[in-house]
C-alpha cells in the first residue's frame, strides 16, 4: 500500500466516527466586542478534541458555548447553531439544566465544593435524581472516583473535605464529580494549567481512559499536551478557527501557515 | 600551532564606585513614622475606651447592690382588715394600709416610743414606699398570713441605701442632707445587728419604672427590648436576605437597580430619628397602631436595620468565589440550587455577622423610640408587643434625667447591662463566624 493510500484509509476511518456536536457559524459577542467569528467546528464522538491557540483567541469562549456557560455572563450573545445529537442546544425547547447534565465541565482551577469528598461526587446525581437509596449513591461515588483514578487514594476518607486534597487530586475529584452525572460530553478548560507535571501526567492518562465512554473537548495551552491526549485538534486565532485536523497531521504537516508558526513557537 | 591560549585572568582595575543613593534610610524612616502614627492612634483609642468603661463601671457597680432591712412583720388583722370584710369585699386586701405594718415592725425593733411622731416618721422614712406593694402581694397571694408574724426582707429607702454605700457626705450640716443623724445612728445599729445589710440587687433586673429609685429596674424595659429584637430579627433577616439575593444574583444590572443600590446605601446613613418620624407618621398615625407599643418600635427598627443587613449580605454573597458558582452551574444545578446549596451556606457567616451587628445597633437605638412614644413610664410587664412598653436605652435616657443620687448609679448600672448585652451579641457574631467559616 502506498503512503497516500494509507493516509486515505486513515482519513476514511476517522471520518466514519459519528459527530457528537456540530457548531455552525458560531459567533459570540461580549457587548459590542465580537469574540468569535463564524466558527464551524464538529466534535466527534468518543474522541478527544483539543482546542489550541494563543491567549485571547476565543478557544475558551467556544468551549463555553458548548454547554451554554456563557449564559451566565452578562451582555454575552451567541449566534449561529450548535447541535448535540441533532438538538439545537440554543433552542428554547432545550433546558439549560438538562443540557449541562449532558455536557459536563471541568474548570481551569480545581474548584471542589467546600464539602466532603462524598458530597462533592454525589451532588450532581442528587440534584438530577439519578439515585434514590444510599446504596445507589455509594455505588455512583465509588465508580465515579474509580473512573477518575482517585478511589484508592480517598476511599478511606470520603467524609473529609474535598478542599483538603492536593491540587492534582482536587482536579481529579472535579472530573469524578463531572463523570458522576454520566454526561455524554465533558468539556475541560485548561484542566492541567494549575497542576505540577506529575499530577498533569495523571490527568492526561485519565483523559485517555475516559475517551472510551465520553466525548471530550479540551482547551490547552500546551502543544505537547494537545499532541499527547487528543485525536483531533482545532487551532484558533483572533476569534477565528484557523484549522481543524487530525492531531498527528496538525503537528507534523499543518495546512495553515499560522498553525505552523504557532506550533513552532513563533507567536503565541 | 599546538599551544593552547591560556585564559588570562582579568583583574578589575576599576575603582569601587560609591553606591547609588536609592533612599533606603528615607523609606525606612517613613515606615517607622507610619507605624508610630498607627500605634499612637490605637493607644489613644484604648485610653478613651478605658476611661469610658472605668467611669461607667465605677459609678454603676454599686447599682448591683441593694440595702435591705429584714424585719419580723406582724400581719395584724387590725391594720389589714379591721372590719373583717375580706371574704365579701375583695378590694379590702388591695387597699389596706400596708406601710403601717412595716413602720410598726421597725418602730418596735428600734424601741421607739410610738407616741413620738417625728421619730416614728424618721424611722418610717428608712423603709422604701415599695413595701406597700410588696406586703400586699404577700397577703393577696396567701391571706392565711394575716394574724401571723413572719420575717420579711424589705428594701431600704434610696437615701438610706446611698448613705449605707457611703455616697452621702455626712460632714454636711444635717439640715442640708436627706439623711438625718438619728437615721444614720439607727442604720448603724441595725447593720451591726445584721438586720440591715447589702445584698445582690435582683430588683434592677426585674422591676419596672418607678419614681422610687430602690424600686426601679430595667426588667420591663428588657422585655420591651426583647420584643423589639424578636420583631426585628423575624422581619429584617428574611426580608433583607431575600432582597440581597434578588439584587445580587437575579436582578438585571440597569438604571433602576443602580438607583435602588444607591438608595439602599444612602438609607443606611439616614439619621435614626428620621425613621422615628416615619414610624410615627405611617405606623401610628396612618395605620393606627398603638402608641408606645413594642410592635411599632420593632417595625421602625426593622426599617432602620434593613439597609445594614442588605449591605452586609450583598458583600457576603459577592465574596463567594465565582468558581463555586461555575462548578455548580457546570454540573447542571439551576440558579436557585446553586444559590441555596452552595452560595448561601458560604455567605452565611457574613450574613449572620451583619445581622447581629444590625441587631446590636437596633438594641442601642433610642431616638426613633422617643418619637413613637416608647419614652413612657411603664410599670407593668407588657404581655404582648401591642401593649405599652419601653426599651433599655430609653430607660437609661429617662433615668439620666432624674436628679436623685440613687438614679445616677442606676443609670450607670443600666448602661453596664446594655453594654453586657452588646458585648454578648458581638461575641456571638465572632463565634458564629469562626464556627461557620469554611475555606475554599
Amino acid at each position: 500500500m502506498s503512503e497516500a493510500a494509507v493516509e486515505k484509509a486513515l482519513d476514511q476511518k476517522m471520518n466514519t466516527v459519528p459527530l457528537k456536536m456540530i457548531g455552525k457559524d458560531v459567533s459570540v459577542y461580549y457587548g459590542e466586542k465580537r469574540a468569535l467569528f463564524d466558527v464551524n467546528l464538529d466534535i466527534r464522538e468518543n474522541t478527544v478534541t483539543a482546542l489550541i491557540g494563543p491567549s485571547g483567541c476565543g478557544k475558551s469562549t467556544f468551549l463555553r458555548t458548548l454547554n451554554r456557560m456563557n449564559d451566565t455572563i452578562e451582555n454575552c450573545r451567541v449566534t449561529g447553531r450548535i447541535t448535540l445529537d441533532e438538538d439545537d442546544i440554543y433552542d428554547s425547547s432545550i433546558d439549560v439544566v438538562e443540557l449541562r447534565a449532558r455536557v459536563g465541565m471541568v474548570f481551569q482551577k480545581p474548584n471542589p465544593f467546600p464539602k466532603s469528598i462524598y458530597e462533592n461526587v454525589s451532588y450532581g446525581p442528587r440534584i438530577h435524581g439519578l439515585a434514590r437509596t444510599k446504596a445507589d449513591f455509594d455505588e455512583i461515588v465509588e465508580t465515579s472516583l474509580q473512573k477518575a483514578g482517585l478511589w484508592n487514594e480517598v476511599k478511606d476518607r470520603l467524609q473529609e473535605p474535598g478542599t483538603g486534597l492536593s491540587g492534582g487530586q482536587q482536579q481529579r475529584l472535579c472530573i469524578a464529580r463531572a463523570v458522576a452525572v454520566s454526561p455524554e460530553v465533558i468539556l475541560m478548560d485548561e484542566p492541567c494549567s494549575a497542576l505540577d507535571p506529575i499530577a498533569t501526567a495523571k490527568v492526561e492518562e485519565l483523559i485517555h481512559e475516559l475517551r472510551a465512554n465520553f466525548t471530550i473537548v479540551i482547551v490547552t495551552h500546551s502543544m505537547q499536551q494537545a499532541a499527547r491526549v487528543s485525536q483531533r485538534t482545532a487551532m484558533f486565532h483572533l476569534g477565528n478557527l484557523v484549522e481543524e485536523n487530525d492531531t498527528d497531521k496538525m503537528f507534523t504537516n499543518p495546512d495553515d501557515q499560522r498553525t505552523q508558526d504557532y506550533i513552532m513557537g513563533r507567536f503565541g | 600551532m599546538t599551544d593552547v591560549a591560556s585564559p588570562t585572568v582579568r583583574v578589575s582595575t576599576r575603582p569601587a564606585e560609591s553606591r547609588r543613593d536609592i533612599g533606603i534610610k528615607r523609606r525606612y524612616a517613613a515606615e517607622r513614622r507610619f507605624r508610630a502614627y498607627g500605634i499612637s492612634a490605637i493607644v489613644i483609642g484604648l485610653f478613651f475606651l478605658a476611661v469610658l468603661v472605668w467611669s461607667v463601671v465605677s459609678k454603676g457597680y454599686t447599682a448591683f447592690q441593694q440595702t435591705t432591712i429584714t424585719l419580723p412583720i406582724e400581719f395584724s388583722e387590725k391594720v389589714i382588715d379591721p372590719k373583717n370584710e375580706r371574704a365579701t369585699d375583695p378590694k379590702q386586701l388591695q387597699t389596706a394600709n400596708y406601710p403601717v405594718l412595716a413602720r410598726d415592725a421597725l418602730v418596735k425593733r428600734l424601741g421607739i416610743d410610738p407616741k413620738k411622731r417625728p421619730l416614728v416618721k424618721q424611722a418610717n422614712d428608712m423603709v422604701s414606699d415599695s413595701v406597700r406593694t410588696q406586703l400586699r402581694d404577700i397577703v393577696v397571694a396567701d391571706p392565711s398570713v394575716i394574724g401571723k408574724t413572719i420575717p420579711v426582707t424589705l428594701l431600704a429607702d434610696a437615701n438610706i441605701d446611698s448613705a449605707f454605700k457611703g455616697q452621702i457626705d455626712l460632714t454636711v450640716e444635717e439640715s442640708k442632707r436627706k439623711v438625718k443623724d438619728q437615721q444614720v445612728a439607727w442604720m448603724n445599729e441595725l447593720a451591726e445587728a445584721g438586720v440591715l445589710k447589702k445584698s445582690f440587687n435582683t430588683g434592677i433586673f426585674s422591676f419596672g419604672a418607678s419614681s422610687r429609685p430602690e424600686a426601679a429596674g430595667v426588667g420591663v424595659a428588657l422585655v420591651g427590648s426583647a420584643y423589639m429584637m424578636l420583631i426585628v430579627l423575624v422581619l429584617s433577616l428574611p426580608i433583607g436576605v431575600a432582597a440581597s439575593i434578588y439584587l445580587e444574583e437575579f436582578a438585571p444590572k440597569n438604571r433602576l437597580t443602580d438607583l435602588i443600590e444607591v438608595n439602599i446605601n444612602n438609607l443606611a446613613a439616614v439619621p435614626s430619628i428620621v425613621y422615628g418620624l416615619l414610624g410615627l407618621a405611617v405606623f401610628v398615625n396612618f395605620a393606627g397602631m398603638p402608641r408606645s407599643a413594642a410592635l411599632v418600635g420593632g417595625l421602625v427598627l426593622t426599617l432602620m436595620t434593613l439597609p445594614t443587613i442588605i449591605i452586609a449580605t450583598r458583600a457576603a454573597l459577592k465574596a463567594v468565589p465565582p468558581s463555586i458558582r461555575s462548578a455548580a452551574l457546570g454540573l447542571g444545578a439551576s440558579k436557585m440550587q446553586t444559590i441555596f446549596h452552595h452560595v448561601l451556606p458560604l455567605a452565611m457567616p457574613g450574613i449572620l455577622t451583619g445581622t447581629i451587628i444590625g441587631l446590636a445597633h437596633a438594641l442601642g437605638e433610642t431616638a426613633p423610640l422617643l418619637l413613637i412614644g416608647m419614652v413612657a413610664f411603664v410599670v407593668d410587664y407588657p404581655g404582648s408587643p401591642l401593649e405599652p412598653s419601653t426599651a433599655l436605652p430609653v430607660q437609661i435616657y429617662m433615668w439620666a434625667n432624674e436628679a436623685e443620687r440613687a438614679f445616677v448609679e442606676r443609670t450607670s448600672g443600666a448602661i453596664i447591662i446594655l453594654l453586657i448585652f452588646l458585648v454578648i451579641m458581638n461575641l456571638g457574631a465572632i463565634l458564629l463566624r469562626r464556627r461557620f467559616e469554611r475555606r475554599w
